[in-house]
């Protein structure tokens, strides 16, 4: 109960102080626990916990229209290493701190059940993921988001080349390597030149750039801020995406679906709003084209998933698809659509890590990692084929799952730009998704078990089930949840 | 007949320029280092040219005389002196070496020890 | 006391020297001594920089002989800064040298070396605190002399002839530098750097005073490895004893790119150099090359040492390329990255002189598998080499930032595009040995190295977490630097 109370009506400067040493407090600890595993675990949730309720505290000032604010120090003369929370940030703070805990259960009910070595290493990136991903929705200004998409990029390499053979360095490799040479070739590029014109970075209501940039050169630091975001994924600097998916799951769950390429999208939108500003950006002649290229990616993506066999290739393709609808909601610059993308960045999240973790209990149960193999999979683990349908319909978008306002936000959205065409991009790539989701679930519950496999009840660890049941039930909560969700978005236009 | 008259500034060049091409054509350790201290000599020949004046007397004060040769630059060049003998001691030093460990002073002989190692 | 401070770092090492030689008996005390001197110099030389951050430039005649006949000791924030980054590096080597020392030079000949390199510290102070043009000369020699010894005495038999490269490339270049000395002393009849700035515009208009430039010019380039004058430098990096190589890597080129910039900057002025002899045409596309070729170059390198070495050479390119903008905000850059620079190759380096002290060389295949063996060893190499990189956070971001703020401010916005493209090379082969050295299998006789002493962890962790500090904590060296710069920029007064 003290514990509770102490954790309640925190300052809220103290709270995102708490936000940024809880992770890494964490991570100290569960190094120095290594040796105990169970002793380690717990110390994970209590982290992820912890990072939570601090976030949590800041929910009520956001609500109530105060901006926190906290700054660290002086990087350089007008550069801070600052802090300040807005709707969008508070948002993917949430989320990400939320799903974490669900995550660091999963993870324990993987690691063991998968066989994966070690555990220490794995739980201590993990923790410094998380962190760097709550440092970049709390960043009060670009370069202070630009420190941490770093941390997060490094911190995440050796999760992904977790499994050390020759297949995850190669994959990391790509990772590490288009990740880090987007956003130092581009992303910095971009920051040093906005820097440079304007002499801020900070993230301001309207943007930074009017009256101070030309449309010519902000068009062209527009391209570079949105390849420079490499962990949006957009064509064709996608590729990490895909390789990224030899981490063990809870990885590519989280981080893969989550965090990281949340990030991303989070990033772009917080350049598209409080950068450039919505105004300035609809006068640029680049902004259609990234639309374009967007809802390009977003069909081609999706129908690379149709022809992936892998299940967590497929559903990595899938994500490449869904995070251009939020770059693409950002590139129509309008409110309705901002608000869309700010939404989808919460539903995909509920949506894919169901989606993920389903795929996780299926290789921890039976080994299968191919969508073939499927086939009467629903009679042996039926609670896990029954989330991953309604992750399936989440991301679809079909009520009563959280999907649905997302989508609805951002197709009202284009058509407010008077994009109907976008519109229409949407439609057909909802109905791309249930060509490529379903199948999965159809042949597990439809298709006989291939013979010599016996029919018995066959279920992941418990550790496994129960946060996979509850992010999908999270999905559904989404579809009643989705009106404060959107009150709360909206402030984001006044920063 | 004034380029004559700057006759040990052509001696300084040509020096100059055979000791540079020694260092630079040589293949052979200690040629090189020869190279290098005629090379080093010119310079020194240089200095000291340039600050005597002809009919300049020994910087020593003495009633009557008025002019004198410039004495810094020779002092400099007492120090130049020095260093380069040390540099031919160490460059020396480092031949033996050399020597002791490859069995040969020549330089391509010694890259292809080297290269099948 | 204050009024000697300018002439103690150099007289303290000086004097230490021939002391540390007698104690031919007791290497134990020959290392002591040595540290105490180095220790004693860093005072010296912070208490000099808390000095003239006071009071501004500090002139002290050597020998009581006032200048601009006597020898000057002038100190400014340009050089104090410099003299920092060569006491404070060789300070903190001392504790590494002695494990790393005695595993790799025999006994007998560690009082030696330890003389020796008192002296190549105590001629790059003096380079660096001197404000004659002949006394440069002379400390040159000192410290070149002194290293080519130090670079002789590594293990392997190559670093004979490496040394032996590099005294004959290195006399060119000091004996180039006495030639264009010499040619200023005809046209101004003086050799005090203050005094030969102030003369010189009177005389600037002849082929003598231009000829004097140019073979300063080569001479220094020569010293600093401008490409494509850096043969001599990765085989002496590579081969030379593993302390030699962090002390040289981090002040031997540094204190030759102040010379450089004192020479360009102070003595012949900005006009004279950028604008009448155009040395900007000349630096900038040098400098682009030898950024570019040796980090290519070092992508393909097998040895990790070798590959920092050609490393090296890239970064005494960024460097070049700050000096070329010939504007404050560069020289800045450049003055930043001399620091940054030299901490960050000290703490790469010292990580790998740990993985030699353990495993007995830094080829990639020796290397394989030391993220297990080692861990706090390349722990500190993944973070230096992240600031190497130029990733932000560390000092090497710092640089890079200034830099290419530099760039944008002259309107060279594909430097900058250049400059961030070229980081990426780093990248490239900074991750070739984090990949050997955690995810591939030791070589049968390393299977059970053991993670690096404290008295060389320590050290090297001093050094790496220097890198990250500076990153965040910038006002300190971005304030020296921007002073040392507005110094540079007004010549002499």
């Amino acid at each position: 109960m003290t514990l509770i109370e102490a954790l309640t009506g925190l300052a809220p400067d103290l709270a995102i102080y708490l936000a940024l040493t809880i992770p890494l407090v964490g991570t100290v600890l569960i190094v120095l626990t290594g040796r105990w595993p169970n002793l380690r675990e717990v110390v994970t949730g209590l982290t992820a916990t912890g990072l939570f309720l601090s976030v949590l505290q800041l929910l009520p000032f956001v609500l109530a229209g105060e901006r926190p604010e906290v700054t660290l120090f002086e990087f350089l003369p007008g550069l801070d290493f600052a802090f300040r929370v807005e709707p969008l940030g508070m948002t993917f703070a949430l989320v990400s701190s939320g799903l974490w805990i669900l995550t660091s259960l999963y993870a324990i009910g993987y690691m063991r059940g998968a066989g994966e070595a070690h555990h220490t290493r794995f739980y201590a990136y993990f923790a410094i993921a998380l962190f760097s991903a709550t440092g970049i929705a709390l960043a009060q200004n670009m370069f202070t988001l630009f420190i941490f998409y770093e941390i997060l990029t490094l911190s995440t390499y050796p999760l992904v080349a977790h499994k050390g053979h020759e297949a995850a360095r190669k994959g990391a490799r790509i990772y590490v390597g288009l990740l880090l040479g987007t956003s130092i070739g581009f992303q910095l590029m971009a920051i040093l030149a906005t820097w440079w014109l304007t002499g801020t970075l900070d993230f301001t209501e309207g943007g930074i750039m009017e009256g101070q940039v030309g449309h010519g050169v902000g068009a062209v630091l527009l391209v570079l801020y949105m390849y420079g975001i490499g962990k949006a994924a957009l064509m064709p600097f996608h590729r990490w995406l895909p390789e990224a998916m030899v981490a063990p799951t809870p990885v590519s769950a989280l981080l893969h679906a989550v965090a990281v390429v949340k990030a991303g999208v989070f990033t772009v939108l917080k350049v598209s709003i409080y950068l450039f500003g919505l105004d300035y950006m609809q006068a640029l002649v680049t902004t259609d084209l990234i639309m374009y290229i967007a809802a390009f990616t977003l069909l081609g993506a999706s129908i690379v998933a149709l022809q992936k066999d892998n299940l967590k290739a497929r559903l990595a393709y899938s994500t490449v698809s869904q995070l251009s609808y939020i770059v693409l909601g950002a590139m129509l610059v309008n409110q309705y659509a901002a608000v869309g993308g700010g939404m989808h960045i919460v539903m995909h999240a509920f949506g894919k890590i169901t989606l993920f973790f389903c795929a996780g209990a299926i290789y921890v149960a039976s080994k299968k990692t191919e969508v073939s193999q499927l086939d009467g999979l629903g009679r042996k683990m039926p609670f896990t084929m029954f989330a991953f349908f309604l992750g399936a319909l989440c991301v679809i978008g079909v009520p009563p799952l959280g999907g649905l306002w997302s989508k609805f936000h951002l197709v009202m959205g284009s058509f407010e730009a008077q994009h109907a065409m976008m519109a229409g991009v949407f439609m057909l790539s909802t109905l791309l998704n249930i060509a490529y989701l379903l199948p999965p679930v159809t042949r597990a519950f439809l298709r006989p078990l291939p013979e010599g496999e016996s029919p018995g009840f066959r279920e992941a660890p418990a550790f496994c089930v129960v946060p996979l049941s509850l992010t999908a039930l999270g999905g559904v909560a989404m579809f009643f949840l989705a009106s404060p969700l959107r009150e709360m978005l909206e402030g984001m236009f006044i920063y | 007949m004034d380029w004559l008259g700057l006759y040990n500034y052509w001696v300084v060049v040509i020096l100059m320029m055979a000791g540079f091409y020694i260092v630079i054509a040589q293949g052979n350790l200690v040629k090189k280092i020869v190279g290098l201290n005629i090379f080093q000599t010119s310079v020194f020949i240089f200095f000291i040219s340039l600050a005597k004046l002809d009919g300049g007397s020994a910087p020593v004060y003495v009633e009557g005389i008025t002019e004198y040769s410039n004495p810094l630059p020779h002092v400099l060049i007492l120090t130049a002196i020095v260093v380069g003998v040390a540099l031919t001691a160490m460059g020396l030093a480092l031949v033996v070496r050399v020597h002791e460990l490859y069995g040969s002073i020549e330089e391509d002989e010694i890259h292809e020890q080297d290269g099948s190692d | 006391m204050i009024d000697q401070l300018p002439a103690l770092p150099v007289v303290i090492t000086m004097a230490a020297a021939p002391l540390v030689m007698c104690l031919l008996r007791w290497p134990w005390l020959a290392w002591a001594t040595t540290t105490a001197a180095c220790w004693a110099a860093l005072a010296a030389t912070i208490a000099l920089l808390h000095h003239v951050l006071d009071v501004g430039t500090v002139s002290y005649a050597m020998g009581g002989w006032e200048p601009p006949f006597g020898i000057e000791y002038r100190i400014d924030a340009a050089n104090v800064f410099v003299l920092l980054i060569i006491a404070g590096v060789s300070a903190l080597i001392m504790p590494f040298a002695k494990r790393s020392v005695e595993s790799e030079i025999e006994a007998s000949k560690i009082p030696f070396f330890y003389c020796a390199f008192l002296l190549a510290n105590c001629g790059l102070l003096g380079v660096t605190a001197t404000g004659d043009a002949f006394n440069i000369f002379v400390f040159f020699e000192i410290a070149a002399i002194a290293s080519y010894a130090l670079i002789a005495m590594g293990k392997d038999r190559r670093a004979v002839m490496a040394s032996y490269q590099y005294l004959v490339m290195g006399t060119v270049g000091t004996t180039f530098l006495l030639i264009g000395i010499g040619f200023l002393y005809i046209m101004t009849g003086t050799l005090n750097l203050n005094d030969l700035a102030h003369r010189l515009p009177e005389v600037s208009d002849t082929n003598t005073v231009r000829a004097a430039f140019a073979f300063l010019a080569v001479g220094v380039s020569l010293k600093l490895a401008l490409f494509p004058l850096h043969l001599w430098l990765p085989n002496a990096y590579t081969y030379a004893p593993s302390m030699v190589t962090v002390f040289l890597s981090a002040t031997a080129t540094k204190v030759a790119i102040y010379v450089l910039l004192r020479l360009f900057y102070s003595v012949f002025g900005i006009e004279f150099s950028f604008e009448e002899l155009s040395m900007n045409y000349v630096l900038f596309p040098l400098a682009l090359l030898g950024i570019l070729i040796p980090s290519i170059v070092a992508v393909f390198q097998n040895n990790a040492k070798r590959m920092l070495a050609y490393s090296s050479v890239a970064n005494v390119g960024y460097i070049i390329l700050g000096i070329s903008f010939a504007t404050t905000l560069g020289v800045m850059a450049s003055m930043l990255h001399i620091f940054n620079h030299a901490i960050t190759k000290a703490a790469l380096f010292m990580a790998l002189g740990c993985v030699v002290y353990r495993a007995g060389g830094t080829s990639l295949e020796r290397m394989a598998g030391m993220g297990q063996r080692m861990p706090w060893t390349m722990a500190a190499f993944v973070l230096a080499g992240l600031s190497l990189i130029g990733i932000p956070l560390t000092v090497g971001f710092i640089t890079k930032w200034h830099l290419i703020l530099a760039s944008l401010e002259t309107g060279l916005w594909p430097i900058a595009v250049f400059l961030l493209g070229t980081s990426l090379l780093a990248v490239i082969y900074i991750w070739k040995v984090v990949e050997a050295a955690y995810f591939r299998e030791p070589l049968a006789e390393n299977a059970n190295v053991q993670e690096a002493p404290l008295s060389l962890l320590v050290p090297t962790w001093v050094l790496t977490l220097l890198c990250v500090v500076f990153g965040v904590y910038t006002p300190f060296t971005v304030g020296i630097a921007e002073t040392a710069a507005e110094t540079l920029m007004g010549g002499f007064l």
